[in-house]
């Protein structure tokens, strides 16, 4: 007897016939829907393969192809950002849009696919947007200062396995903002949560615990991202699983930072000109 | 073409320390008048742009991807390689030198390969002070796992994602210098050509792949760290965007081009499912630690499910060939030995193109002897991506697998300074061709790409910059640089305004299986001839019917897509080239004429060298020249993993 799961391998000669309502924008100018039908694509194609599909069908009648964002088509890379159906990464939870397969849609389905939706993150042209603003958040202060060459040996400081573990768990985070994208705010409290998560927690991070607290913050909100208020969706649709506790230790440590601050300063000029 | 390896005299294990001795340096307060361009955001281009900018000077970085983070080290899953012997199994920096050597089947250059060794252990001890959460002992001390081929436990992982964690350890020290203003970050940018001024690298072209705005940019030196070539294949486990424009142009400009026939065949990857495929995903090597290999011993099983074939139905064909190293036989020797039992009708999964290409990798006897939890807590990551490419769960039932283009140990020729033949071009990580020979060793890039970044050169490249001297920049007035801008332009406004009928994407999936049926895991010289016969014809329609639609002025994926196929097309014509002329086989490099009983046949005598070829000029063949390897240290012996 053939086991269900076993049979599965063989579905690659299911195809489905699709109707795509996709985000069209050039930069600068004002985006609108427009409608395609794609057919025949087969199960086992992932969402981005679909996608190429629809574009090789725009080629052959002469139309510019649909711009997204993609490159290691492998989980990994945090590129690939759609919003499908409404839900950044589409409707499979912990997998990012090139690791969503095609097997998880019905035939003659209408699926909408749009770009990231954050007034952080402006669109480049159709499905492609400008994430820049988290990369100047790890400007910032998402770092370990530590000159090439400065490092002394490694077994020198011992790091517990669970804190090993849980500086991990935060680290996992591919910055694609689907966080960003999913949250009413707009908010990257979850970004900023994890990498905050990784180096504070580890022995090494510790002399610039505070400063880089602020400094993140303090760039997130220049950035233009929103507040936080506890919906809890960028959790859910968090393709690397990062959880909303990494938010709560970033409050905690942003009001722990806040605090040394205040008592710190002692009324004295402070030397070294910072 | 003149190519000088500039190997230090000397006992080997002191080549490095004595040549660092010897290196030139530049005073502090000049260095930021000095303005490095870094080209790629990987493992090596991000460790040498964080380093350069560290030291003090002036430094450019440019990626096509929209954040540095994204380059495709990220996606390397194993581990890293580093001699810190903290197992005390053995490990010496000797050892991993030998076991490298051995591993590149004897065509890799000693003295490299020495050096790679030594600094392997200062990579561990950066990347644990940025904060990269490598796996711990309960203790609190660094766990290491033994990992493809290797009889040590020497290689240190996060997870199943090593790559990512240490591309963004390399991410974090070059955004603390970008948000310091020491680095200029040029994202989405996309290097079209390089810029020569008297025969020395000084300066690129770009276009902004956002505005479509082509622009020179001037500098004192040009660092490449563009990663391999391994997508003129078009299936391959690389990222979409990786490609050999950059260092392709960079040859067309007179760097050569070394052993473009070496190719990595990772034999752990899931098979192809059809034709509208866009790449093939990797599954980290280290499942083959407890993963055994096998496939039906009767080819009539091929359709049963594989829990209805008894065990003594099912043969372990690694572990059969090669009992002492087993299940861990290298990449090539693994990867070839799935093909031959699929060639021999003995394959399983689907049938695409009238074959079953795919073996068993099976962990059901590690999951009794360890239970599920073990498994996961090893894999766990692993597994969920293979359910959710393949809906199907590999605790209940084997994975497939099948090998897939994975590396290349091919690049642009360097010397041990890792400078091009063409004076101020240096080029880092698997862009360049010197450390891995003929097959690199599974966790050995991340332990290349860092070794280049972090610790060779920023030593090499100062050496340079205090022989040219502070008046090396020239103006971007100067016509080479107007010219050079001008060919871009007209190259770019060509694909625009060609009235074709093919898409990049159908000449790129073309190519790619002509390089896959001719120069891939087995080659012959009727095919290879046959190959570059049906390259230069495509190579002629290509530059007819392309069909490129989108605009210049906006993001413009096809226009990108063409440049890059439009240099694959070149590119894979080379490769077959050097195939053909390498009448020999070594590591990846498997010409079935040569060989003894399907093991690989060196020919020492005649090949121990690396073949580097010399653009002769546009649809002209390339001109092959040799770098002769001679070996102090090691002996030549047949590689046997038996």
């Amino acid at each position: 007897m053939v086991k269900p799961s076993e049979q599965s391998s063989h579905d690659s000669e299911r195809t489905l016939a699709l109707r795509l309502r996709v985000w069209r924008q050039l930069r600068g100018g004002e985006g609108h829907f427009e409608e395609y039908s794609l057919a025949a694509v087969p199960v086992s194609a992932s969402f981005l393969e679909m996608m190429d599909m629809l574009n090789e069908q725009l080629i052959r009648e002469g139309k510019d192809t649909v711009a997204f964002d993609h490159d290691c088509r492998e989980g990994i890379c945090g590129m690939c950002s759609m919003t499908i159906n409404g839900m950044p990464h589409g409707p499979i939870p912990g997998v990012t849009t090139c690791q969503l397969h095609m097997r998880n849609f019905r035939d003659g389905e209408t699926i909408t696919v749009e770009p990231w939706r954050a007034r952080a993150f402006p669109v480049l042209k159709d499905l492609a947007v400008n994430r820049s603003a988290f990369d100047k958040v790890i400007q910032a202060g998402g770092f370990i200062t530590v000159r090439t060459g400065s490092a002394t040996e490694a077994n020198n400081t011992l790091i517990p396995k669970p804190i090993a573990d849980e500086a991990m768990d935060a680290a996992e985070c591919i910055g694609c903002g689907a966080c960003v994208a999913s949250c009413k705010n707009g908010s990257a409290m979850l970004f900023v949560g994890a990498k905050i998560n990784h180096l504070n927690i580890l022995p090494q991070g510790q002399p610039e615990r505070e400063r880089r607290t602020l400094a993140m913050v303090k760039t997130m909100d220049d950035a233009g991202f929103g507040n936080c208020t506890n919906y809890g969706e960028c959790q859910a649709h968090c393709p690397k699983g990062i959880t909303l506790d990494v938010i709560a230790k970033l409050n905690r440590d942003y009001l722990r930072a806040r605090v040394k601050e205040f008592f710190s300063s002692t009324g004295k000029a402070r030397k070294g000109g910072e | 073409m003149k190519l000088d390896s500039k190997i230090p005299a000397g006992p080997l294990a002191d080549k490095w320390n004595n040549h660092k001795a010897k290196l030139r340096l530049v005073n502090p307060a000049n260095r930021r008048k000095y303005h490095i361009i870094v080209v790629g955001s990987g493992l090596a281009g991000s460790a040498a742009a964080a380093s350069f900018a560290e030291m003090g000077y002036e430094v450019s970085c440019f990626c096509y991807q929209d954040s540095p983070r994204r380059a495709h080290s990220i996606a390397a899953q194993g581990g890293i390689n580093a001699a810190k012997n903290y197992q005390n199994d053995g490990d010496s920096v000797r050892r991993l030198f030998l076991d490298t050597i051995k591993g590149g089947d004897y065509r890799a250059r000693e003295a490299n390969v020495y050096r790679l060794a030594q600094v392997s252990t200062s990579i561990i001890d950066q990347c644990v002070a940025q904060g990269v959460p490598f796996a711990r002992e309960y203790g609190g001390l660094l766990a290491n796992r033994s990992f493809g081929g290797a009889q040590v436990s020497r290689t240190f992982y996060a997870r199943g994602q090593t790559g990512q964690q240490l591309l963004l350890g390399a991410y974090s020290a070059l955004s603390r210098q970008i948000g310091a203003g020491t680095v200029k970050m040029y994202t989405r940018h996309e290097m079209l050509d390089l810029v020569l001024v008297e025969g020395q690298a000084k300066g690129i072209v770009t276009r902004d792949l956002v505005t479509g705005e082509i622009k020179a940019w001037a500098s004192d030196v040009v660092v490449l760290c563009t990663g391999g070539y391994g997508n003129v294949f078009y299936l391959s486990t690389n990222a979409q965007g990786c490609n050999v424009t950059a260092t392709f142009r960079a040859h067309r400009r007179g760097a050569g081009f070394a052993n473009p026939c070496y190719t990595q065949i990772h034999p752990t990857c899931i098979p192809v499912h059809g034709e509208d495929q866009s790449k093939l995903t990797l599954m980290s090597e280290s499942l083959r630690n407890d993963g055994r290999v096998w496939v039906p011993k009767n080819s009539a099983d091929c359709t049963k499910p594989a829990s209805e074939i008894p065990e003594e139905a099912r043969d372990y064909f690694l572990e059969r060939k090669y009992p002492s190293y087993g299940n861990l036989a290298p990449r090539d020797i693994a990867s070839r030995a799935a093909k031959e039992v699929c060639d021999e009708g003995r394959g399983v999964g689907q049938l695409v193109d009238g074959k079953r290409l795919g073996v068993y990798l099976d962990f059901s006897a590690a999951i009794k002897r360890l239970g599920e939890s073990a498994i996961r807590e090893r894999y766990g990551n692993l597994f969920d991506m293979y359910e959710n490419i393949t809906g199907e769960n590999a605790y209940r039932q084997p994975m497939r697998i099948f090998p897939a283009v994975h590396y290349t140990m091919g690049g642009l020729w360097v010397d041990y300074n890792l400078q091009s033949n063409i004076p101020g071009l240096f080029v880092g990580g698997e862009a360049n061709f010197s450390d891995h020979g003929a097959n690199r060793l599974g966790a050995s890039a991340l332990m290349q790409g860092l070794a280049d970044g972090y610790f060779v050169l920023p030593y090499t490249v100062t050496d340079y910059l205090a022989g040219v001297g502070l008046s090396g920049r020239p103006s971007l007035d100067r016509p080479e640089f107007k010219a050079v801008v001008k060919e871009v332009e007209d190259r770019t406004n060509w694909f625009l305004n060609n009235k074709g009928t093919r898409s990049a994407r159908s000449y790129h999936k073309e190519l790619g299986k002509i390089v896959w049926e001719k120069c891939g895991m087995a080659r012959d010289k009727a095919g290879l001839e046959g190959a570059i016969r049906d390259l230069q014809a495509l190579r002629d329609d290509f530059w007819k019917n392309i069909k490129v639609v989108g605009a210049g002025n906006q993001l413009a994926p096809e226009l990108e897509r063409a440049g890059r196929v439009a240099d694959f097309l070149d590119f894979g014509i080379m490769m077959c080239l050097d195939a053909l002329k390498r009448e020999e086989s070594c590591g990846g490099h498997f010409r079935t004429e040569y060989q003894d009983a399907g093991e690989a046949k060196r020919n020492d005598d005649t090949y121990a060298h690396a073949a580097v070829w010399k653009f002769m000029g546009e649809g002209k063949l390339p001109e092959r020249h040799t770098e002769p390897l001679t070996y102090e240290e090691v002996q030549f012996t047949t590689r046997s993993y038996k």
